[in-house]
């Protein structure tokens, strides 16, 4: 699958140091939109800036990668390792609707799963479902967090990303069944 | 009728042609409602990139197919980039072509999958110059509301 989503966020930095320094909270969404398709880019961008949000449109996971300070030996941590950037709501998009696919990312922590083409319904759902998160509730609202390398480490499997037993402590609190409501969104889409 | 009139309607009734004959779907109405006097050639930008993208992707097909031994997974890539921009513009009658082809890439049919590319090329084509026929439209109502 290629490496197409969006990493919302919401200051406005413009390096990753910045984030850590930034404390006041803007009302506006920053969002980094990762998709190899430059017609793809250009309507998502648009999608976004419609929807009141800060867009930044790259082309590859690389490219995120190195927006956000982390690309490659240089990054002392990595995405989900940075107390920081683990907290930012990555959302999936992809044209193909393949069911174990969309709940491995959702499983792997993602926030959403956007079937494409995108339409503004979609963004805007997502955009004041993200901004609610980050309300009085704390943002209980957010039930994905995602998994660290240690959370990896601690699970006797061989292989980089196990399936894991949602019953299991060490996993994050998303519970089955909403997960399973969310399925059940994206399945009327067909 | 004034000409301003004249025009609109022929963009009115152009627009539901493209629709009603399935060049078009929903998702073509969508990138409309994205453009407004902010982004005012929105829609003509995206298809814009699509036009190039499209003919770079047609070509790439073309010379796949062409090669001794062909690497039909190579042209299947290039099939699903063209059915991902095409869906993304609403341009149905090409994304099906685009279905359709990838299945001929699955079951490595290289007569299938000639004959479908030049079935893509051929609605591709039309398909850009119905477009091509909507702006200028869009381009003459512009002038005569100056």
């Amino acid at each position: 699958m290629a490496t197409v989503g969006e990493v919302f966020r919401r200051s406005l930095p413009e390096t990753i140091d910045q984030v850590r320094d930034d404390s006041s909270s803007s009302s506006e969404l920053h969002v980094l939109a990762v998709d190899d398709s430059l017609v793809d880019r250009k309507v998502i961008e648009r999608l976004l800036k419609i929807s009141s949000c800060k867009v930044t449109a790259v082309e590859s996971g690389t490219r995120a990668l190195q927006y956000l300070g982390l690309d490659g030996e240089r990054a002392s941590v990595g995405f989900n390792e940075s107390s920081v950037l683990r907290e930012i709501p990555v959302v999936v998009m992809s044209s193909e609707n393949i069911l174990t696919r969309i709940d491995r990312c959702l499983e792997e922590g993602a926030e959403d799963f956007l079937l494409k083409p995108v339409k503004l319904d979609d963004v805007k759902r997502l955009r004041d479902f993200i901004m609610k998160g980050d309300g009085k509730d704390g943002g209980e609202t957010r039930i994905h967090k995602r998994k660290r390398q240690d959370d990896y480490a601690s699970l006797s499997s061989p292989s980089p990303f196990p399936a894991c037993d949602p019953s299991s402590p060490l996993m994050p609190s998303s519970s089955p069944s909403a997960r399973s409501s969310k399925r059940a969104k994206l399945r009327n889409k067909d | 009728m004034d000409v301003m009139t004249q025009l609109q309607r022929q963009w009115r009734e152009h627009t539901a042609y493209l629709r009603k004959e399935g060049y078009l779907d929903d998702q073509f109405e969508q990138l409309q409602k994205l453009q407004d006097e902010n982004s005012p050639d929105f829609v003509a930008e995206v298809v814009s990139i699509f036009f190039d993208d499209s003919e770079k992707l047609l070509n790439n097909m073309a010379r796949a197919l062409e090669q001794k031994v062909v690497d039909f997974k190579q042209v299947d890539a290039h099939v699903h980039q063209f059915k991902g921009s095409s869906a993304s513009i609403g341009a149905m009658r090409v994304k099906n072509l685009c279905i359709e082809f990838r299945n001929h890439c699955e079951a490595q049919s290289l007569e299938e999958c000639v004959r479908c590319l030049r079935k893509l090329q051929y609605e591709y084509s039309v398909l850009k110059n119905q477009l091509e026929y909507l702006f200028r439209l869009e381009q003459q109502i512009r002038a005569a509301g100056v």
